[in-house]
């Protein structure tokens, strides 16, 4: 109390530095933004895509503490219903050739921020009423459960032909996933994690994850906070899916396979279960060296001997690196810790609190 | 329908159900022993699968042998699975060990994809099996009728080993409390690894009569009997031999029974099961035959 009194009228050194961060990424991705080349984009576009999908599958598994399997469902009702929603009649002719649309959705044509938006309401709705129903189970039968409904989302998907346009999947969709819509988003769906998980929800949240028979007897609604956690959590997936399908331009049921649930799961494991950082920098670190190591699938020089080329080696190398990291290193990354700039300066890397604060901030 | 198109339905799922059973009693053995969901063992009935095919296709053994020899080779690598990947976990928070066993599912599947080559192979089918008999108009594949049988086999052998005899008193008191077992002296460890020889042992055996049934392979073909199977033994009341055997049967006889008289949902078939389980799970949470278990603090 007494030290940010003193300092009134000066802004305290860690919101001088976070804002200089701030600064620092808006003028990074300006930068980005002019200077790479539009596959190099595209991953840096899909590294914030999947920020989202982490965090939101973090808040589940992570600070609720409820094994959720079922976020390529939730990310599937997304992507569906933002292209759905965003596709001129003109292409949804075009598109449905073997069924027409159900005339109800043929002319319903929409910019894409409310698409988006509906798309997540959707989805969180959806979510709810998952949740209402599948919550009071819990561990491996919330798990599986919620993998049976993302399997069942799946096959509806393939099967409602005159909504979704059945096993051939929509194509040509906009591409309106910017780098702005993109980074834009997981910018403000962090800031928002942070703020939920510093609030009673999140401390709620946290709470039902220590101990819930503890928490229910502090007085914590245990039901209602799984069902809103997990509501949130299928929303923010659903806007990522809507991201993702107008990043792809092309969405068919088949790429919402649970295995895609994997995928996340993967980040939020090497992150660090029940941390925003972590998720944050598995998921730029793992979409980029999903990238990178594309050459573990061409031809390889081993120096004594070349491999033809073996597709799916880099599978291989992330799921094993995931069994590595459950059996050696459970927290993963971060384990339940965040970033913030005391720590940079317990480390070393920034002055201690109180020394004078340098321009520019970061390292 | 008349009748003779219903008898033949009902023996088709039959059969299909007979090999969810015996898939699904892996799983409830390995759930019994150490409450874990072995995500792995829709992939360890794809390894069996595959082994059986390379014994018979490269090495040239005779049918029966390749199937000895890959059921031989399938259950050390389950128990070797366990002992890599579930093992080190033993007393980690469930989550953990389920990450796990997501974890080594994920890693088999993309190992045999890198392996085995994801374009689909044709199983060599022996002339015994591919028999095709006719009753009364009702077509039976001679496959058909083995796999029932074996799993009666295999019912009424587990069924005395887990009631008559020493290893399956263990078991159920591993199955009953793991430290109170530790204290009466129970190998804990070995009593896991057998389970685990057996369940993969079983799993192995499905995926061969799967193969046989179906004979195209793939490096993903055991996550959908994977989950189902999963799903016939939390209907039948996970823990439970017998309750295995009647989900797995049960969810033959509606998923194809279904199809059958409502064939508008044919599309929908790979969904039925989880709509089956997500009733159970709300309806009776123990399953059909299973116990009631009080929550511990």
């Amino acid at each position: 109390m007494n030290t940010s009194t003193s300092n009134k009228p000066r802004m305290s050194r860690n919101s001088k530095l976070t804002l200089c961060a701030a600064v620092l990424g808006l003028a990074l991705l300006f930068v980005f933004d002019g200077m790479f080349d539009r596959f190099t984009m595209q991953i840096f576009k899909l590294c914030a895509i999947n920020i989202i999908l982490a965090l939101s599958l973090n808040l589940i598994n992570g600070f609720t503490g409820l094994f959720s399997l079922g976020h390529a469902g939730f990310m599937a009702v997304g992507a569906y219903t933002c292209a759905i929603l965003t596709m001129s009649p003109e292409q949804k002719e075009v598109n449905y050739v073997l069924q027409p649309i159900a005339p109800w959705l043929s002319s319903v044509y929409l910019p894409f921020l409310p698409s988006l938006l509906i798309a997540g309401l959707l989805a969180g709705f959806i979510g709810w009423l998952l949740g209402v129903i599948s919550l009071r189970l819990r561990d491996d039968y919330l798990a599986i459960a919620t993998l049976g409904f993302s399997e069942i989302i799946r096959v509806i998907l393939t099967n409602a032909s005159t909504v979704t346009n059945g096993a051939l999947g929509l194509k040509g969709l906009p591409r309106f996933t910017t780098m702005w819509w993109a980074w834009g988003s997981a910018v403000v769906i962090t800031l928002f994690l942070v703020l939920l998980i510093k609030s009673s929800y999140g401390r709620a949240f946290k709470s039902i994850r220590d101990n819930e028979i503890a928490a229910e007897s502090m007085g914590v609604d245990v039901f209602g906070m799984k069902v809103l956690s997990f509501t949130i959590s299928s929303f923010l997936a659903g806007i990522a899916g809507g991201l993702l399908a107008h990043y792809l331009t092309t969405i068919d049921p088949k790429q919402f396979i649970f295995l895609k649930t994997f995928d996340i799961l993967l980040i939020v494991v090497l992150g660090g279960v029940g941390s925003i950082t972590g998720s944050v920098v598995a998921a730029i670190v793992v979409t980029i060296a999903m990238e990178a190591l594309r050459f573990l699938d061409g031809p390889l020089n081993l120096g004594f001997m070349m491999t033809n080329g073996v597709p799916g080696l880099r599978m291989v190398f992330f799921s094993a690196l995931l069994m590595v990291v459950v059996i050696y290193r459970q927290q993963g990354l971060m384990g339940k810790s965040e970033f913030s700039w005391d720590a940079l300066s317990s480390i070393g890397l920034l002055p201690r609190r109180g020394a004078r604060c340098e321009k520019g901030g970061k390292q | 329908m008349d009748f003779q198109t219903f008898l033949q339905q009902f023996v088709n799922a039959l059969s299909l159900g007979s090999l969810y059973a015996l898939i699904a009693i892996g799983y409830t053995m390995v759930y019994g022993i150490l409450r874990l969901i072995n995500f792995a063992h829709g992939d360890i009935f794809m390894v069996g699968g595959y082994l059986a095919f390379y014994g018979a296709s490269a090495f040239l053994m005779p049918w029966w042998m390749a199937v000895i020899v890959a059921i031989a080779l399938t259950t050390v690598f389950g128990v070797g699975l366990e002992r890599v990947a579930y093992r080190p976990l033993r007393d980690s928070p469930r989550i953990s060990i389920m990450i796990s066993a997501i974890g080594a599912s994920f890693l088999i599947e993309n190992l045999a994809i890198v392996l085995f080559d994801a374009r689909p192979k044709a199983f060599p089918v022996p002339e015994f099996f591919a028999r095709n008999l006719v009753w009364g108009g009702v077509h039976i594949a001679s496959v058909s009728l083995v796999i029932p049988v074996v799993t009666a086999i295999i019912l009424a052998f587990l069924l005395w080993m887990v009631h008559r005899t020493r290893i399956g008193m263990a078991m159920r008191a591993v199955s009953t409390d793991i430290e109170a077992s530790r204290l009466m002296a129970i190998d804990v460890n070995r009593i896991v690894s057998i389970t685990f020889a057996i369940g993969s042992a079983l799993a192995a055996i499905g995926g061969i009569l799967w193969a046989l049934k179906y004979p195209r392979l793939e490096p993903l073909m055991g996550i959908m009997p994977g989950l189902k199977c999963f799903i016939a033994a939390v209907i039948g009341g996970i823990g439970s031999i017998a309750g295995a055997v009647l989900g797995g049967l049960l969810l033959g006889i509606i998923e194809l029974m279904t199809v059958a008289f409502l064939p508008e949902l044919t599309g929908y078939k790979d969904a039925f099961a989880f709509v089956l389980l997500i009733v159970v799970l709300l309806v009776k949470p123990t399953g059909l035959l299973g116990k009631n278990q009080g929550e511990k603090v």
